[in-house]
């Protein structure tokens, strides 16, 4: 009778050991097979991987959950890819009503897509965030037309939604918190991102420009809408990666980026930067892309709303210490800061920047601003903005995604 | 009425034709192609299927690998010193991986793996992968996937255990990727100027080889043709040579300005003269705790500084390179990585 038990035991271990496998067999052979056209169903409960998922080379699929929390897709105890799920070389797919857990790398990365919706897509590392958790939640790059929609983004060691070298972007009603960067618009074009929340990561929202991409030059970003508070999380990005250089209390940061808008947001409880405009030579990182430009210009920061609370700024990150440098015993940092180091080649004969290339920061509430004039040693800071007080063209953007 | 009869009878045929013509069915078993004679696991190749070898071929986690080709009948390939030869439409790349079960002496005995076909059609390369049996009587076709434990005994002696993974097709086009086009990537000229023992002859060089046999057209003079050094011996090639012929073969495939990895700004084929693009002094734009707190991809003199070491020793899937078909540290080529990078200045 013992050795029956056992026996049984012994049995129903090797089908609890062979039940995950199975699905992650059944789910992958469904994305091989999967005819253009076509919806893949995943049902309701947690399925465990221990490789990733991939859907390439398809048209018109969508993939679809029960809901958030509902299809849960876990990659924890993760052996094989770099992601949880992976599309490539794609058009018009849609991925929604589900959660990705713990994957080892990036959550969702989807690449070469035409066409690629999230819409209620959870994307998490569970447990304390830490360095161990993977680099991005939700990761297009070389994507066209791009919505994020209703998603949510959760300890992600670089950034939570991350939308690199693509062009055409929404990113709305979307979460971010306990990531690094809540979320990042990196070397991409047309991009609007508004009605979001990012809160408690290191840095709520980052538009940035990188060297060495093989899409240069991103730009044309609205930020608006949003509500970014309490971005105060310890930065626990691995060193090497630029967000590791992001200080935490950073509510918008924009880095070398060109022509972005930023209008009816609410920054508060950001300790450290409201809103940063830097050059990228401020990071004193090597240039050797000839092709790269550094500067931020045309950039408008208008009608949002600025907060924090009283107190100093973090005081880990190098802004404490500029700040002690410039700043008067006492001072209050300023919302807004703007390294002052312009582009040689954009100034007028009186030194005064082009005016598409302005910055220009206007009625704003509890406005205050910082002209570094890192460019010059720190030689003239100034928290004068007269020069400051003027208004570009709207930013147009466009996106042709119907799904 | 009759015709009416006539009629839906010759639609249905026509429609059955169709269908049938629609669905090519994909042999089941690699049996089925006949590309071997006698017993399949001798992997002695039919008429028409002809063996080859890489200088400098990727690491697959210490398999071994046999590669053959089959041209169309009577059809050739055209010298290029520059890309993987263009082969026609019908061309088959065969590659099964096997162990050896003691690497020391080849007579122990082997366990074939996998077989993995590259078939060239006309509307393109189209990948397939067949999984041999535990009998070793024949390989199944396997979409999915699958992970095998393998065990052997190494080239040192050691008794080895680790598992080994086969990829699901669309893994294929993880590496065989250019421009979103599954392409080939081992069989180059310059990868192919090498001699192999065909059956009990003396050793011959390939490319005159293929030229004998009417397979390839156009060879120069074989002293001009561009020739990849085998990675691990230096009589082949200089240090710098060896390790960029190494880091081509393993890492171009994504690491190139067509390939999935473009998106790194990383490009290591071996062709790449730009010092940045090679990742001397480059900073890591999605590397997440793959930089492993590392600054930049290559620091001259400084290999434990380089992001590019640190991912190559790593087996943790959210941080080594390459993501995919890599379970073990291939301890030889860290070697001469770890030389090139101190030896640069």
């Amino acid at each position: 009778m013992k050795l029956y038990l056992l026996s049984l035991l012994a049995c129903l271990c090797t089908q609890l050991a062979w039940a995950q496998p199975a699905v992650q067999k059944r789910y992958q052979t469904q994305l091989i097979m999967a005819d253009n056209g076509s919806t893949i169903d995943l049902d309701a409960g947690t399925f465990t991987f221990t490789g990733s998922l991939s859907l390439q080379d398809k048209k018109r699929i969508v993939i679809r959950g029960k809901g958030i929390d509902k299809t849960i897709l876990s990659f924890k105890g993760q052996t094989d890819g770099a992601e949880g799920l992976r599309v490539s070389n794609a058009e018009d797919i849609v991925i929604e009503n589900l959660t990705v857990q713990d994957s080892k790398g990036d959550g969702i990365k989807t690449m070469n897509v035409k066409g690629i919706t999230f819409r209620n897509v959870k994307v998490e590392w569970t447990g304390a965030p830490k360095a161990e958790n993977g680099g991005y939640g939700l990761y297009p790059v070389q994507c066209d037309n791009v919505v994020i929609d209703g998603c949510t983004a959760i300890g992600a060691s670089d950034a939570g939604i991350y939308v690199g070298q693509s062009r055409g972007i929404v990113v709305k009603n979307s979460k971010a918190y306990h990531n690094v960067a809540g979320i990042e618009i990196e070397n991409s074009r047309n991009a609007d991102v508004f009605d979001n929340e990012t809160y408690e990561n290191t840095g709520g929202i980052l538009v940035f420009d990188l060297p060495d991409l093989v899409q240069k030059q991103g730009g044309n970003v609205r930020v608006f809408n949003n509500y970014v508070h309490d971005n105060n999380f310890p930065n626990f990005a691995p060193a090497g990666n630029i967000v590791a250089s992001v200080s935490d209390g950073t509510g918008l940061m924009i880095l070398a980026a060109n022509n972005v808008e930023v209008f009816n947001n609410r920054f508060i409880r950001n300790q450290t930067l409201g809103t940063g405009i830097i050059s990228y030579l401020l990071t004193e990182r090597p240039i050797t892309d000839k092709a790269y430009y550094p500067f931020a210009t045309g950039i408008s920061i208008h009608d949002n709303v600025y907060e924090r609370n009283a107190g100093p700024v973090s005081q880990r990150g190098r802004y404490n210490k500029l700040f002690s440098q410039v700043l008067k015993p006492g001072q209050d940092v300023p919302h807004i800061i703007y390294d002052g180091i312009a582009d040689p080649n954009t100034l007028d004969k009186d030194g005064k920047l082009q005016a598409d290339k302005r910055i220009c920061i206007r009625n704003n509430k509890n406005q205050s601003f910082v002209n570094l004039d890192a460019g010059r040693g720190f030689q003239n800071v100034s928290f004068n903005t007269t020069l400051f007080d003027c208004q570009l063209e709207p930013i147009k953007t466009s996106v042709s995604n119907n799904r | 009425m009759r015709t009416c009869l006539v009629w839906g009878v010759l639609l249905s045929i026509g429609w059955l034709m169709l269908g049938s013509w629609q669905t090519v069915p994909i042999p089941e078993k690699l049996s089925d192609y006949g590309f071997f004679k006698g017993n399949l696991a001798n992997q002695q190749p039919a008429d028409g299927v002809v063996q080859y070898a890489l200088n400098t071929p990727l690491f697959s986690d210490y398999a071994e690998k046999l590669r053959f080709v089959k041209l169309p009948a009577g059809q050739s390939v055209a010298y290029n010193d520059t890309a993987v030869l263009d082969f026609p439409v019908g061309t088959t790349l065969i590659k099964t991986f096997y162990y050896p079960n003691d690497f020391r002496n080849p007579a122990k005995g082997r366990r074939l793996i996998e077989t993995r076909l590259l078939i060239h059609q006309s509307e393109g390369w189209k990948a397939l992968d067949y999984v041999w049996n535990d009998d070793q009587t024949d390989a199944l076709l396997e979409v999915a996937g699958d992970t095998k434990t393998v065990s052997y005994i190494d080239a040192n002696g050691q008794s080895q255990q680790h598992p080994f993974v086969i990829p699901n097709l669309n893994q294929c086009k993880g590496c065989h990727n250019r421009a979103e086009v599954m392409t080939p990537i081992g069989p180059s000229v310059r990868q192919l100027n090498g001699d192999l023992a065909y059956g009990a002859t003396r050793p011959e060089n390939q490319l005159r080889h293929w030229q004998r046999a009417g397979m390839l057209t156009g060879l120069p003079a074989l002293e001009k043709c561009p020739k990849a050094p085998v990675w691990n011996k230096p009589e082949t090639g200089s240090l710098n040579d060896r390790a960029r012929a190494w880091l081509d073969i393993n890492c171009a495939h994504c690491h190139n300005p067509k390939g999935p990895a473009m998106t790194s700004g990383l490009n290591l084929n071996y062709s790449e003269k730009d010092p940045t693009a090679l990742g001397i002094q480059k900073t890591p734009v999605a590397a997440g705790r793959g930089s492993g707190g590392r600054t930049y991809d290559i620091v001259p003199g400084k290999p434990d500084e380089s992001i590019l070491i640190y991912r190559l020793e790593s087996t943790d899937p959210g941080e080594m390179m390459p993501e995919l078909g890599r379970k073990t540290v291939h301890r030889e080529s860290l070697v001469l990585l770890r030389e090139w990078i101190k030896a640069m200045k």
